[in-house]
């Protein structure tokens, strides 16, 4: 019996013991990922005199000031690369939505000669790296004088034969009974796309969506080799600019705040939506 | 190996957040296994007999009372001390093992004395391979098997440790309708040749019947009755047992006791021999579908007693099942107003299906009176 | 029945109709497709020709757009050029220290996070946070708190002091400092991807058979290797690959911590002088660019292969 005691003791203990270094570990790991954030935050509200008098940095401000936001916006273009970024971002993923749903449709649900051909070497596109592309599109790019102007930024990002092929897939879901179905009723196939397969498959969609919008909002490689006049630099490039030539001298406290600044729009989104980004990143992200 | 509850009971808060009350699963369970029986947790569905089997083996702790093994208490032991097997309901095979991998997993995880070599192991495998009679299958994996063949394999699992306890979660709810019957029969072989105490959970009255030497019958977590299947069929502690237990199910009327006669509508269905002392009330009665006798064929055999009243319905229909003859029927008095009433008689009766009404006497051993208040057996 | 003869009557020859309606939809089709087709072929297709043209195009002038002649030149080239040698030796290390110890550290979190009721979507959306911020930014914030400088030593090295190290510069100090950065930061990058891949892998694994195993007396860790690892092995491995191409093409990260000038930092990438070669202050050579991003697809194509017939063969273990 005390045998029977001890085990059950034992056990307990264990459990005991397992949970603390569980929660230890998530904790720790906690502390890893939201440091920076918070530090960010922290060194963007003490003031330039104050930051440069830490030689040791302290963890928490007594005098927090809003200076170092309106440097961010008055004495660089933070303003002027955060709207780039917006009309970048909205431009950008609304074409390739309509690029590509036009050809998740095709592929869905059309009846053509060459199909299967068509869709195979669509597929086998996936397997080509963008690295691999990227030195003629700037060549090209650059040929065709576009080089400074939004269409130049946008143009080469608004196809993903991945995006395709995650829609296609989705719209084959959808019964074809319905499609017939709407044939009979004089529906035509734009107005079914729209009206039908689009709301349907609009989980999707808007998956989709947000990993674009993710993914334009941190676009560095391609503006930075696209834009050289400040005047077109998206979020990233005006960092690595603000970083190189802004404020003067190593204003850090305004570098904060202009990181701040552009990390909220995504944070913001990802608060809001953290359920739908997760599961549409776990369906068809890849990122590391 | 016994085993023994005493006011067992588990509550779990309840899924809906916003209700802040919790569901009690089990619920003060005070009673006894005995050694070496085959015994059938019988219930609808989320009436807490899952859980209880999860205490019993302890993937879960109670919240109060305690579970006893023979005299030792093994309330808190966790569950790989117990010395259980377990069957599930979807078997639990791991399906990138082979059968001999996975009925060897329980040996491996033994450790000092008690530690196997692999000789030992394989050949422990197939013994119990023997006892359920898969031996032949030991290099597939479970995916290459048929449900039925999988539930043997599960079964071995369970066995090869040469568990105290077997239990036995839904074993035959994942099967067709043939399997099931040959599976059960099974089940009763097996535990008739290791004599392992065997506790079976089940929502199939009918399976718990066929093969229990013992069946508990559970709702909202609390034991009803507990006993022989028969005995527990024949006389029901109250209107939910003798509901849940029979195939077709028993036939309910309201009706009352007056002047000391069973009466459904104007019918005197027990005369004063059979209602003693009962005072007059109104009451649910019960009657299984063969204690109706119909009353054409008594009169025929010059059998009728008599001292019971007749029975009159509205005759819907006429079932033949070749052995029996099903005679639909319903009443005014029925619980739920138009329900289909069924009747089992001998298909030596010739009834005229034209007929629009029947005339049945009662076998009084098949009539069960039960308190409208309380639901409890009076008669 | 009458109508539909009616219908048919008017629409004239019925067969070569249905055989124009098939013609019509076919073109419609096309015209779907259009748009996508364009700018793969520009922006994908084409490409892929031209810059195994360039590759072999010796002496390319990107002003005349001419050249005087074809040959292996530009690989050879890239092959000498030590910022070239020093980038691969750059991504080889971030490779190797950065996939098996961000999965293994994944696995870790996720089993973790998997064994917890309370807490558990609190501490997943924390851990996805670095998913959806921008690298340049938070980098930055990292170079900060690394950075040693004349006004402070930074908070890390405040943090060593209190071990009795430091302080050390590990923005433009010694290499492998440099390198700690480097892989910290791109663990702290990749792995909201990996946790999020693995908790799911995690929890699609039926309890069922973690409870067999328990009644069966089986410890955790022999459920972990056991039951848990060979039933998420293709998650694991799906993870391996993509990490090992995604840290081959590790770029963005150094530019966050070490800023565009990585050369000078000597700590390039292959992507990183592939970029440097076709613009910027040592570019225009888009010759060199396309023969260095070839070398990097070859890699990258290869050490895929190889993953994928090891995945193969221990699958059908």
């Amino acid at each position: 019996m005390s045998d029977y005691d001890q085990i059950s003791k034992k056990a307990r203990t264990a459990r005991i013991v397992r949970k603390t270094v569980t929660y230890s570990l998530l904790v720790l790991w906690g502390i890893i990922v939201l440091f920076p954030f918070y530090w960010m935050i922290l060194s963007s509200i003490k003031s330039y005199g104050s930051y440069n008098a830490e030689f040791t940095p302290k963890f928490i401000t007594t005098e927090p000031t809003m200076q170092n936001y309106i440097d961010a916006f008055t004495k660089v273009n933070l303003g002027r690369y955060f709207l780039n970024t917006i009309v970048f971002t909205v431009v950008t993923t609304a074409l390739m939505m309509l690029v590509i749903v036009f050809a998740a449709f095709a592929f869905s649900r059309l009846q053509f000669r060459g199909k299967n051909l068509v869709f195979t070497l669509f597929l086998s596109l996936m397997m080509i790296p963008s690295e691999l592309v990227i030195i003629t599109n700037f060549v090209t790019i650059t040929n065709w004088g576009l080089r400074n102007t939004f269409t130049g930024l946008i143009l080469p990002s608004v196809t993903s034969v991945f995006y395709i092929y995650l829609l296609k897939e989705n719209f084959e879901q959808i019964p074809d009974d319905l499609y017939k179905a709407a044939k009979v009723d004089g529906t035509s196939d734009m107005k079914y796309l729209f009206k039908v397969m689009v709301p349907i498959c609009s989980p999707t969609i808007v998956t989709v969506v947000i990993l674009k919008v993710i993914e334009c909002w941190n676009a560095y490689v391609w503006p930075r080799l696209i834009t050289d006049d400040p005047k077109y630099f998206l979020v990233s490039n005006g960092i690595s600019e603000i970083r190189e030539n802004g404020f003067g001298r190593e204003n850090i406290p305004a570098m904060m705040a202009a990181v701040v600044v552009i990390s909220i729009p995504l944070i913001v989104l990802f608060l809001i939506f953290h359920k739908k980004i997760m599961a549409g990143v776990s369906r068809g992200g890849t990122k590391g | 190996m016994k085993i023994r509850f005493e006011g067992l009971t588990k509550r779990f808060p309840n899924r809906n957040k916003k209700i802040k009350s919790e569901v009690v699963a089990v619920d003060n369970f005070s009673f006894e296994i005995p050694d070496g029986k085959l015994v059938g947790l019988l219930g609808p569905s989320g009436c807490g007999k899952s859980t209880a089997l999860n205490l019993i083996c302890g993937l879960e702790t109670p919240t109060e009372g305690k579970i006893f093994f023979d005299d030792d208490d093994v309330t808190d032991l966790p569950a790989e001390n117990r010395g259980v097997g377990m069957v599930f309901q979807s078997y639990a095979l791991y399906p990138h093992l082979t059968v001999k991998k996975n009925i060897m997993f329980p040996l491996q995880n033994l450790k000092g004395e008690q530690k196997m070599t692999k000789e030992q192991m394989e050949a422990k495998a197939l013994e119990a391979a023997k006892i359920v009679q898969i031996e032949e299958l030991m290099d597939r994996k479970p995916n290459e098997m048929s449900g039925g063949q999988q539930q043997r394999v599960a079964i071995a699992r369970a066995l090869v440790k040469m568990p105290r306890v077997l239990l036995l979660d839904e074993p035959l709810s994942n099967l067709d309708a043939r399997l099931r019957i040959q599976t059960r029969e099974e089940i009763k072989r097996i535990q008739n040749t290791t004599k392992i105490t065997t506790i079976f959970v089940t929502h199939d009255q009918e399976e718990a019947m066929s093969i229990s030497d013992l069946i508990v019958v559970m709702k909202d977590g609390a034991v009803h009755q507990i006993g022989k299947p028969q005995e527990v069929y024949d006389s029901p502690v109250n209107l939910f047992v003798a509901k849940f237990l029979g195939t077709p199910p028993i036939n309910v009327f309201t009706g009352r006791i007056k002047d000391g006669k069973l009466l459904i509508g104007e019918d005197t269905i027990l005369g004063k021999d059979y209602v003693k002392d009962t005072k007059d009330q109104e009451v649910f009665i019960g009657i299984r579908p063969e204690g109706f006798l119909l009353r054409e064929d008594k009169e025929k055999n010059g059998k009728l007693d008599g001292k019971n009243g007749v029975f009159h319905a509205d005759l819907l229909a006429i079932e033949v099942m070749g052995r029996d003859t099903s005679v639909v029927f319903s009443h005014g008095s029925s619980e739920i107003e138009g329900t289909r009433l069924r009747a089992i008689v001998s298909s030596d009766n010739q009834i005229d299906p034209e007929s629009k009404t029947v005339a049945f006497d009662v076998n009084p051993k098949k009539v069960f009176v039960f308190s409208k208040e309380t639901q409890e057996r009076l008669l | 029945m009458s109508v539909q003869q009616e219908t048919k009557i008017q629409a004239g020859k019925p067969k070569s109709n249905a055989k124009f309606l098939k013609r019509l939809n076919a073109f419609k089709a096309w015209l779907y497709l259009l748009p996508a087709l364009v700018f793969l072929g520009i922006f994908m297709v084409y490409p892929l020709i031209d810059v195994l043209v360039y590759s072999f195009e010796e002496g390319y002038n990107s002003a005349s757009q001419t050249s005087f002649g074809t040959g292996w030149f530009n690989y050879a080239y890239v092959l000498h050029d030590p910022y070239f040698l020093q980038a691969v030796k750059n991504t080889f290390i971030i490779v190797i220290i950065t996939v098996p110890l961000s999965t293994l550290l994944a696995l870790l979190i996720s089993l973790a996070l998997n064994s917890i009721k309370k807490l558990k979507e609190v501490f997943q959306t924390i851990f996805f946070l670095p998913y959806v911020t921008n690298t340049l930014a938070v980098g930055l914030v990292f170079m900060i708190m690394f950075k040693k400088t004349p006004y402070t030593d930074g908070l890390i090295n405040m943090i060593l002091a209190i071990f009795k190290t430091g302080p050390i510069d590990f923005i433009d100090g010694p290499y492998w400092a440099k390198m700690f950065v480097m892989c910290f930061y791109t663990i702290w990058v990749v792995l909201p991807f990996k946790v999020l891949i693995l908790t799911s892998a995690l929890a699609s694994v039926d309890e069922v058979y973690y409870k067999a195993a328990k009644i069966d007396g089986t410890s955790r860790f022999r459920m972990f290797t056991h039951i848990t690892l060979p039933m998420i092995s293709p998650m694991i491995f799906y993870l391996v690959i993509t990490g090992f191409i995604g840290a081959f093409k590790a770029y963005s990260d150094e530019v966050a911590i070490f800023g565009t000038n990585l050369n000078s930092a000597g700590m390039n990438t292959i992507v990183g002088y592939v970029y440097d070669m076709l613009y910027g202050d040592s570019g225009g050579y888009p010759s060199y660019a396309a023969a260095a991003a070839l070398i990097l697809f070859a890699i990258v194509f290869t050490i895929t292969v190889v993953n994928l017939l090891i995945s193969k063969k221990t699958s059908i273990r």
